[in-house]
């Protein structure tokens, strides 16, 4: 198994009564009367921080992501973070993944800015870029970027496509496409990677991601915060839609987002995370569905999958959430929190019941501050990690979306 | 009312166009609003002294769901209901629309002024002032959504509409259209409801009423004065006891008003 910390830079310190005051974590919640930018620089900091650690202790990569005004998560341009951890990364000779996941190339105009970015980090990492190509979610790309949500998915593949030809075509070409005219191409700098990076395309359930990924032997990550037993639904699907496709069962085709939380002890760890899970899933979630999918940008398929099917849990975080407490979201398997033998067997039996190659954990959540995360990722790295890495070693089952550079320390391998 | 479902197919876009019947007399073209076709009361009406014809906005009702992606400009739009009217025969109509279809009404006549005879527009959006921003009704929860169209919620057309099915697969169906309705007809006014429609109501010289209900929430009735500024021939009448939707909240107060008029 590959493990990637993962990062989204939350704004750790928020009103107790956020989430009445506010109608939304995202795009509501304003700037002028929560925001400090001498604060915002502590906790871009101490995220690269965070990530950076969890690289020097054994990670298989860090990861960053996008996300625009709000409360929950404001890297930008997650590139200008993966540059840094390509730098440092480079610098101290560790060998982990950059993962991207991603820059929205739907929300990005033109998406070669996109190309070209990825190919800088990829060109800075000596080749250990995954491009992430997430197709983003309606509340930044359609109300903070203003795209037509109708559009965005359309976008969306036509950027991928320009992207992928950017990246290889050894001629000039002009690009006349339906949402994005470009004259002359002729990109530069490109990856190191050939013929490209791999790609990992992130997904919130919607069976035409799940498709999309299939028919172009394309990995999946699942982004969800209700946890293993919750995906079990949705990774399900993924997989009877996979055998349709004539894919494999290949455990690399999948990825899955975890928050984690680890301490010496089951109670301990109850007791020390408990107020920074409940900030996460209070505050940080508070996004009332009309706001996170304006209409048009699920495709009519995938809505009424998801309406008929009961597959999700919540229809509407901002307000379903609320009654649960930690010891609730624990119960439930939100977060997988305890000692690490507690964390390992979790995480080992969710990621054989989703046959989940690729984890990624989120060890710094809400309001956790830097040095608990600190600890948690060192508590991981020691107890955790290496029984994960040991699970579908690779000379059983190919990774052949892993940057190539760094397959040669797969468990089982060298490490 | 009988209503029967006309099958045109348009050349413009490969669309295959799905329009709604019914009535007799002299034609009246009607375009529906975001939330999506639907016969109602206000159709009913009209199809008694009229014959009606309402088509499906491209994405909606009974068209091809994925009909929407190959519609890709307002241009488009308005060239696909130019050649509706083609379609079916009609060289002069009167036409009216509601909210959304009141700006398709505004653009078609805009377009092609000598087709239009006469126009009907419903509070209509399409254009915007600072002072008084449209609100941006795509974002809002179903509750706040009802509370924004509706100031007289009694109505029995606000009632009949507000009628949820209890069977599971069709309320899953009937939610699933309405959101993508919202989508397909938001793929030409988002993210701001305003596509230049105020440098070319000039063009338009069909006689013109203008209705609007006084307690508008999602669109302010101060844009009534706006629309009949720009628009050479036209004539305001503010509902009061009305928001968004006055052809249901006030239907016998609208019903004549807009008889009269295309009489």
């Amino acid at each position: 198994m590959r493990v990637t910390s993962f990062h989204f830079m939350p704004y750790r310190e928020l009103p107790a009564d956020f989430a009445e005051r506010y109608p939304s974590s995202f795009v509501e919640a304003p700037w002028w009367e929560l925001g400090d930018a001498d604060k915002v620089g502590q906790y871009y900091s101490w995220s690269l921080d965070e990530l950076m650690h969890a690289a020097r202790l054994g990670f298989d990569g860090v990861g960053t992501n996008e996300h625009h005004q709000n409360v929950y998560g404001f890297m930008c341009n997650p590139n200008l973070f993966g540059a840094v951890t390509a730098k440092m990364t480079r610098d101290e000779g560790l060998d982990v993944a950059i993962l991207q996941l991603g820059a929205t190339v739907a929300a990005t105009s033109p998406p070669i800015r996109i190309a070209e970015e990825y190919a800088v980090l990829d060109c800075l990492s000596g080749g250990r870029l995954i491009a992430g190509l997430p197709l983003g979610l309606g509340v930044d790309a359609n109300v903070s970027y203003g795209i037509t949500p109708i559009e965005q998915r359309g976008r969306w593949r036509e950027a991928i496509e320009l992207m992928l030809k950017a990246w290889t075509a050894k001629e000039f070409f002009a690009w006349n496409g339906k949402y994005y005219q470009l004259p002359r191409v002729n990109l530069w700098p490109r990856p190191v990677q050939q013929p490209h990076p791999p790609l990992l395309v992130p997904g919130a359930a919607s069976s035409s991601t799940w498709d999309y990924c299939h028919d172009r032997d394309l990995p999946y990550a699942y982004l969800s915060y209700f946890g293993g037993r919750s995906a079990e639904a949705v990774m399900d699907r993924f997989w009877d839609r996979a055998e349709a496709k004539g894919r494999d069962r290949n455990p690399y085709r999948a990825s899955f987002l975890q928050l984690v939380g680890v301490a010496e002890t089951d109670e301990q760890a109850e007791v020390q995370y408990a107020k920074h899970l409940e900030f996460f899933y209070h505050n940080l979630l508070h996004v009332p569905p009309g706001l996170l999918a304006p209409p048009g940008q699920s495709d009519y398929r995938s809505m009424l999958n998801l309406f008929t099917s009961n597959m999700l849990e919540f229809s509407d975080m901002s307000t379903e959430l609320k009654p649960l407490r930690a010891r609730d979201m624990i119960q439930r398997g939100f977060a997988v929190v305890g000692s690490p033998a507690t964390v390992r067997d979790q995480l080992t039996g969710m990621a054989r019941r989703l046959n989940v190659g690729h984890l990624m954990p989120v060890l710094q959540f809400g309001s956790m501050p830097h040095e608990m995360a600190m600890r948690n990722i060192e508590l991981f790295a020691a107890g955790v990690l290496p029984s994960l890495q040991r699970l579908f070693p690779e000379d059983e089952f190919e990774n052949r979306w892993w940057p190539k550079r760094l397959t040669k320390t797969a468990a089982g391998g060298s490490r | 009312m009988n209503v029967t479902v006309e099958t045109l197919p348009i050349a413009h876009c490969g669309f295959e166009a799905k329009v709604k019947v019914a009535g007799s007399g002299p034609p009246v073209l009607y375009l529906h609003s975001a939330g999506g076709p639907g016969w109602d009361v206000f159709l009913d009406a009209l199809a008694g002294e009229h014959t009606v014809y309402a088509p499906d906005h491209p994405g909606t009702g009974d068209t091809a769901r994925e009909a929407i992606h190959d519609v890709d400009t307002l241009w488009d739009l308005v060239l696909i209901y130019d050649e509706i009217l083609d379609a079916l025969g009609l060289t002069s109509v009167a036409v009216a629309g509601s909210s959304y279809g009141g700006m398709m009404a505004c653009e078609l006549a805009a377009h092609r002024p000598e087709r239009v005879s006469r126009l009907v527009l419903l509070d209509p959006i399409g254009l915007w002032r600072d002072d008084a921003p449209v609100t941006p009704y795509m974002l809002l929860s179903p509750e706040r959504l009802v509370a924004t169209l509706f100031s007289n919620l009694d109505a029995a057309p606000v009632q009949e509409f507000l009628k949820v099915p209890s069977d599971p697969k069709e309320f899953a169906v009937k939610t699933a259209d309405t959101i993508w309705s919202l989508g397909c007809t938001g793929k030409f006014v988002w993210p701001i409801p305003d596509k230049g429609l105020r440098r070319r109501l000039h063009r338009i010289t069909a006689s013109t009423l203008i209705v609007w209900g006084r307690d508008d929430a999602l669109i302010s009735s101060v844009y009534a004065q706006d629309f009949a500024d720009l628009i050479a021939n036209a004539r305001v009448e503010i509902i009061e006891g009305a928001g968004h939707v006055p052809q249901w909240e006030q239907f016998d107060r609208v019903r004549p008003l807009v008889l009269d008029f295309l009489r």
